[in-house]
């Protein structure tokens, strides 16, 4: 089986976001980056359907240099070999997408897998536009994945109750949580990907579809302001929606 | 210079890799594991497929064949988590598999290293109820008869020594006297269910309460010859390689509590208010936090250092010394100012900062004293070479 698993390299979940000095990206100083989340769930798929039908799996990524460190983790993990689709610059779900889809045209995977989504961006198009581009059947969102021959009953979680959908290989799919437990890369495993081959491409050019013009950091919260029940209270109470809140 | 600075890219996979294998796996059953004193077979289970077990032997013997850099790495991020788990994992290694593996001849490396390797146990008995620091003093006597030996004696506070998992123990002893008068030792290798030798588990411990520690007894129990690890009368020598390549695991321990303890006592004093501030606001507790802190860098820099020149084959008795020591006594500072800062929480079970503060302690006693340490040092630098 010739699986290529889709992954991208996105800031640590517990990292603190700031908005960089350009207004439209985050300040990554300090920023700890990992794989994102949804796709480790796209890699354990991968390895346990090559340990169950033999091939091969293949992790792509589309950013910069330092990317190759969430490829490494994914070759730890086991992923046979790595392909880099190396650029500096921003890019869309587009961008993404179109340039995935070029290595695949070459490399006709008989799956695709990726997560649900980026929690960096969380725009959730990547697989969509894949399917678009590839002409593939896709399936998102996906908590439960059987194939048989060519056959592939994918199950999905809806609101109250599981949908459960067929189609064929080969096709897209994209990981929700739930799908598999991923495995910790083995300490020998992790010392032996350094061994395996990242092979580096240049992007194919293509306009973004879309493009961020302002980022904000949200406000914060309200602090809450706890009063104990005694009759003093009260008339704090009434004084500081009128006074602070200015409801009343 | 942060926690990564100057480490190779796997180096820095493997650390974020056993942080999450410590985050996930280990802290959700330290307390329960700390409160029955029990030693965790599912644990060591895990940390055997992870490779922790074997983790700087070749691959031939089924290890993961890591540089010294890395296997500290292991100890250290385990180490921050639980104290209990890091001491299985750098007892078994330094004192388990390093006697084995540097000094066993390759009968004896084929025979037991593949299985500790992946998920057996091995111990190192050297210290017992009046031998300690003062090593010399051993009591445990092998006598040769035939080709065997009857070996007559008892060891204490040997960690890994009496789990269902262990396969047997490194046990050094004296075979005779040289000239002059000087003790001769050797070191037998004695595996477990071998008649006349029993291995008791310990309980009752302040420190390290899920890690395995025995009692070991040895009444006319005999070992054939090809037991004997190296050659007889290469037993004390050994004793101390071995002793100079685990002080530096120890130091892992140390360094690993001391950030734990920091990064609890950090998180807990900017959230906790005193007089409507959080408490790191405070000069007296920010200046407890700064001085951890540049512990913490400096005793990191320094041990991996060390363990660099150990990969490169240089003799690092006093550097492995200066380690142990250095690393024990912050991690004692750490779990102190840790309790403190929690005040009246720190002293209570449901807070790691106890069990933080209990653990430590071992860190200045076991594997040679922080006197002994001194001693080591102050010898090196010939103080008494007058």
């Amino acid at each position: 089986m010739n699986i290529l698993v889709c992954i991208s390299r996105v800031p640590d979940t517990t990292t603190r976001i700031l908005v960089g000095g350009d207004g439209v990206s985050i300040d990554t100083q300090g920023v700890k980056f990992i794989v994102n989340p949804y796709d480790e769930y796209a890699i354990e798929e991968g390895l346990r359907l090559r340990e169950k039908n033999g091939g091969t799996v293949t992790a792509i990524c589309v950013g910069p240099d330092a990317a190759k460190e969430q490829l490494r983790t994914a070759l730890a993990m086991g992923v046979d070999k790595a392909v880099l689709v190396k650029t500096d610059k921003y890019f869309d779900s587009y961008f993404a997408a179109k340039n995935i889809a070029e290595v695949s045209k070459e490399m006709k995977p008989d799956i695709i897998l990726l997560g649900r989504q980026s929690i960096d961006f969380d725009s959730f198009q990547v697989p969509s536009y894949l399917a678009e581009l590839l002409e593939l059947p896709s399936v998102s969102v996906v908590s439960k994945l059987t194939i048989e021959g060519n056959k592939v009953i994918a199950e999905r979680d809806v609101e109250g109750g599981k949908e459960i959908l067929e189609t064929e290989l080969p096709c897209i799919i994209s990981a929700q949580k739930g799908l598999n437990e991923p495995r910790y890369p083995k300490l020998p495993d992790i010392m032996k990907a350094k061994s395996k081959p990242i092979e580096e491409k240049q992007p194919v050019e293509v306009e973004p579809k879309v493009s961020v013009i302002g980022m904000e950091i949200p406000s914060r919260k309200r602090i809450g302001k706890i009063l104990a029940d005694t009759d003093a209270d009260i008339e704090e109470i009434v004084k500081s929606l009128h006074e602070e809140a200015k409801i009343i | 210079m942060g926690l990564n600075s100057g480490l190779t890219e796997e180096q820095i996979t493997l650390r974020e890799t056993v942080r999450r294998f410590a985050e996930e796996v280990i802290r959700p059953k330290v307390k329960e594991l700390d409160e029955k004193e029990e030693f965790s077979y599912d644990i060591t289970r895990q940390m055997a497929e992870m490779g922790f077990l074997g983790a700087f032997l070749p691959e031939e013997y089924g290890g993961s064949s890591l540089d010294y850099v890395s296997y500290i790495i292991v100890v250290e991020e385990l180490a921050r988590i639980d104290g209990s788990q890091a001491a299985t994992v750098a007892a078994h290694n330094s004192l388990g598999i390093g006697p084995l593996y540097y000094f066993g001849n390759s009968e004896q490396k084929k025979k037991y290293l593949p299985e500790l390797a992946s998920g057996k146990l091995w111990g190192f008995g050297l210290t017992e109820p009046e031998a300690g620091s003062d090593a010399g003093n051993t009591k445990t006597k092998a006598v040769r008869d035939g080709n065997d030996w009857i070996l007559n004696g008892s060891k204490i506070f040997i960690t890994n020594a009496s789990t269902d998992i262990t396969l047997g123990s490194t046990i050094l002893a004296v075979t005779g006297e040289k000239e002059g008068g000087k003790k001769e030792f050797t070191c037998f290798l004695v595996e477990n269910g071998t008649k006349g030798y029993t291995a008791k588990k310990m309980t009752g411990k302040m420190m390290w309460r899920s890690s395995n520690t025995s009692e070991l007894v040895l009444e006319d129990c005999r070992v054939p010859s090809e037991n004997i690890l190296g050659k007889v009368g290469d037993g004390f020598k050994q004793m101390l390689a071995t002793l100079d390549n685990g002080r530096l695991s120890i130091a892992a321990m140390g360094l690993g509590l001391a950030q734990g303890a920091f990064d609890y006592a950090l998180k807990y004093s900017k959230e906790r208010k005193t007089f409507g501030h959080p408490i790191s606001t405070y000069q007296i507790n920010a200046f407890k936090l700064a001085d951890v802190d540049m512990g913490i860098e400096l005793a990191r820099n320094y041990l991996y250092e060390i363990c660099r020149r150990l990969d490169r084959g240089e003799k690092i008795t006093k550097e492995s010394a200066i380690c142990k020591l250095y690393c024990s006594e912050l991690a004692h500072m750490a779990a102190n100012h840790c309790v403190q800062l929690l005040g009246g929480y720190g002293l209570m079970k449901e807070y790691d900062a106890e069990r933080y503060y209990r653990d430590q302690k071992l860190l200045e006693i076991g594997e040679g004293t922080s006197e002994i340490q001194r001693l080591v040092i102050s010898r090196a630098i010939g103080c008494y070479d007058v």
